[in-house]
């Protein structure tokens, strides 16, 4: 089971940095995902793989039990990265909705880039 | 237990939402609450540095859990001062934005704001690793907002790149604390040092991968080569107020490893011994020349303050990698100094460029309205950036210099800081002259300039104030440098001798184990 796990963290985060280091948007929110999975299973293992172990202690019985923490941390792990996710996600189609492509580079040569043109429009028709 | 602890981080999480929920579209109902709200932050943070000055280590057990096994907010003197540090920063942005309407050209950015300073407010307070992480994302989904507060082409653009490079930095984060961990057993801080102490050696591998990981976490946030690109893209184009108030969120980066790499990975600690140390200070050399590179080589305004602020970190962080008392009062020292001369600088940028026909292109254009007040006030900054008497700069550096001299690369650091410093003047000497001085040459031109794009009217009391404050506060720094660094000394030897933040952990009861 350990060699599944690892292996498994491994590959996710191998393909997640790939994405990640994509020009464009959509690979990289994708890469990020794969990293934040590969971290909620690296996550569940530092408190060391036991199966059919309950997070309680027992009073009754001197009976096995997994560690409650990491499964406390990896809940609030999935719920920021999930947020975080979906923040990128809004982020990146404004992006690609303002520059009509979603590399993630500022291009110098773009012509629309060097000049604050669109920035002042929306300030004045903000007034 | 003195429930004033908790104050920093309860009185914006409510202000924050009440503004987003209840004053959205009356903007000077959402001034007056969040300007009150930021006023009074300023006030608990005053009593709370009041509290902590005597030296004692005051926790806070959410929950009322006894550590480690609950969250706890450990208040010191480090964290009373950043707390303040925090509060005054926030209140002259906060003024800064009002008086010159950046609020009023997005939605929600006082609810933004005050979330802003709820993240900061709760890393600073914080004794728990992961609770450092929660706060991290706090602070960074607020000023994700902020930072694209306003739109345009060219910040969403910049906002997607600080997004994607912190979202690696948190996964980053949560690998470092994995690995922790499954290695102490703890992830409370005072906890974390604690079983350092007798950490088997077979461990000391896995725990050494850790605090590498962490390390590399902080330096991300606190723009530390080899991760410190994002930030100049992230400065230059946010709006400028926001970039104020990010010149505090470097130092969120400087603080973590202020605190980790003394309370948890001490430099008396065998398993991690002064590995930190090592790394930090080759980092913080490229950074420091990174920076002063920058900012002669920079051809926009706003890209030359943003490497001015990288090549500050780096000065800063020099200091810090030399892990004694002595050049952690250096490092603090400068982390105030560096912190005002950041704001007075990208406030004073702000109220220049929106008055400026070339925008921040350090090129002539025709004079603007008050440009010798904006030139007095520039040169004042500058000085205080570049290190020059009579402002806290000059002192900041020349303690900075004189802790890490007996550093193994000292000599290199030095030629590196002051031939930085040399850089960093020129740079700003090419472009103060050629904002204000080389302009008063050209004639001003009424019909060419675009109405609306560029504002004539002379800037009010309210709209230079915050600017003209933080310039006071380097002098104040500058004048008061003795009670200062003696604040600072006892802080320092706070974090050094952490017998008092140890001992919130209470000790085992002889037979249970630990």
């Amino acid at each position: 089971m350990e060699m599944i796990v690892a292996s498994s963290v491994g590959v996710l985060t191998a393909g997640g940095v790939y994405l990640v280091l994509r020009q464009r948007a959509f690979p990289v929110i994708l890469g990020l995902a794969m990293m934040s999975y590969a971290v909620n299973v690296f996550l569940f293992s530092a408190g060391r793989l036991a199966v059919g172990a309950p997070p309680v202690l027992n009073k009754y019985a001197d009976v096995p039990y997994s560690d409650p923490l990491p499964q406390a941390l990896v809940l609030t792990a999935i719920v920021i990265s999930f947020g975080m996710t979906a923040v990128l996600v809004m982020i990146a189609l404004g992006s690609f909705l303002e520059s009509t492509d979603d590399g993630v580079n500022i291009d110098p040569d773009h012509p629309d880039i060097d000049d604050d043109e669109d920035e002042d429009d929306r300030i004045a028709g903000a007034r | 237990m003195n429930h004033w602890i908790i104050a920093p981080v309860i009185l914006p999480a409510l202000v924050a939402p009440l503004i987003a929920w209840l004053m959205r579209f009356d903007i000077t109902l959402a001034r007056a609450f969040s300007l009150a709200g930021t006023v009074a932050l300023l006030a608990i943070s005053l009593g709370l540095f009041v509290a902590a000055a005597d030296g004692d280590v005051q926790v806070y057990k959410l929950g009322n859990w006894e550590p480690p096994f609950g969250i706890m907010l450990v208040l010191d003197r480090l964290s009373a001062l950043m707390l303040l540090l925090t509060c005054a920063l926030g209140l002259l942005v906060l003024v800064h934005v009002i008086a010159t309407d950046w609020d009023r050209k997005g939605q929600h950015f006082h609810a933004l704001f005050q979330f802003q300073l709820m993240g900061i407010c709760g890393a600073f307070l914080t004794g728990d690793a992961f609770n450092l992480f929660v706060f991290f994302e706090v602070l960074l989904i607020a000023s994700y907002g902020l930072m694209l507060h306003g739109g345009g082409r060219k910040r969403v653009k910049a906002g997607l790149q600080y997004v994607i490079m912190n979202l690696a930095g948190s996964t980053l984060f949560l690998f470092a604390l994995g690995t922790l961990y499954a290695t102490t057993g703890t992830l409370n801080i005072a906890d974390i040092a604690l079983r350092m102490r007798d950490i088997p050696l077979e461990d000391a591998a896995l725990v050494r991968v850790a605090a590498m990981l962490l390390m590399i976490v902080f330096a991300i946030k606190a723009a530390i080569f080899p991760v410190q690109f994002w930030l100049t893209g992230t400065y230059a184009n946010a709006p400028a107020p926001v970039a104020a108030l990010f010149a505090i969120m470097t130092k969120v980066g400087a603080y973590s490893i202020i605190r980790v790499y003394t309370i948890s990975f001490g430099p008396d600690i065998a398993a991690t011994g002064d590995m930190p140390g090592t790394w930090l200070f080759w980092g913080a050399l490229v950074t420091t020349a990174i920076g002063a590179i920058g900012v002669l080589g920079s051809r926009r305004l706003m890209p030359m303050l943003s490497f001015a602020v990288i090549g500050s970190m780096g000065t800063l962080m020099l200091a810090v990698s030399a892990f004694t008392p002595e050049s952690m009062v250096a490092a603090l020292y400068y982390l105030l100094h560096s912190t005002f001369a950041t704001a007075a600088l990208f406030l004073l940028a702000d109220l220049v460029v929106r008055r400026r026909a070339e925008g921040d292109i350090l090129r002539a254009s025709p004079p603007i309205v008050q440009n010798g007040l904006f030139a007095a006030l520039f040169f004042g900054a500058a000085i205080g950036m570049a290190g020059m008497p009579p402002l806290s700069g000059f002192l900041g550096k020349l303690l900075v210099l004189e802790t890490i001299s007996d550093l193994p690369h000292a000599m290199g650091a030095w030629a590196v800081i002051l031939i930085g410093s040399l850089f960093t003047i020129v740079g700003f000497v090419k472009a103060g002259s050629s904002l204000f001085w080389k302009s008063t040459t050209l004639e001003p031109v009424q019909g060419k300039t675009v109405p609306g794009k560029t504002v004539q009217e002379p800037a009010g009391a309210l709209a230079l104030a915050p600017s003209i404050t933080a310039i006071a506060m380097l002098a104040l720094l500058s004048a008061f440098a003795h009670p200062v660094s003696g604040y600072l000394e006892a802080t320092a030897a706070q974090l050094f001798q952490p017998d008092g933040y140890l001992a919130v952990i209470p000790a085992p009861e002889p037979g249970k184990g630990g």
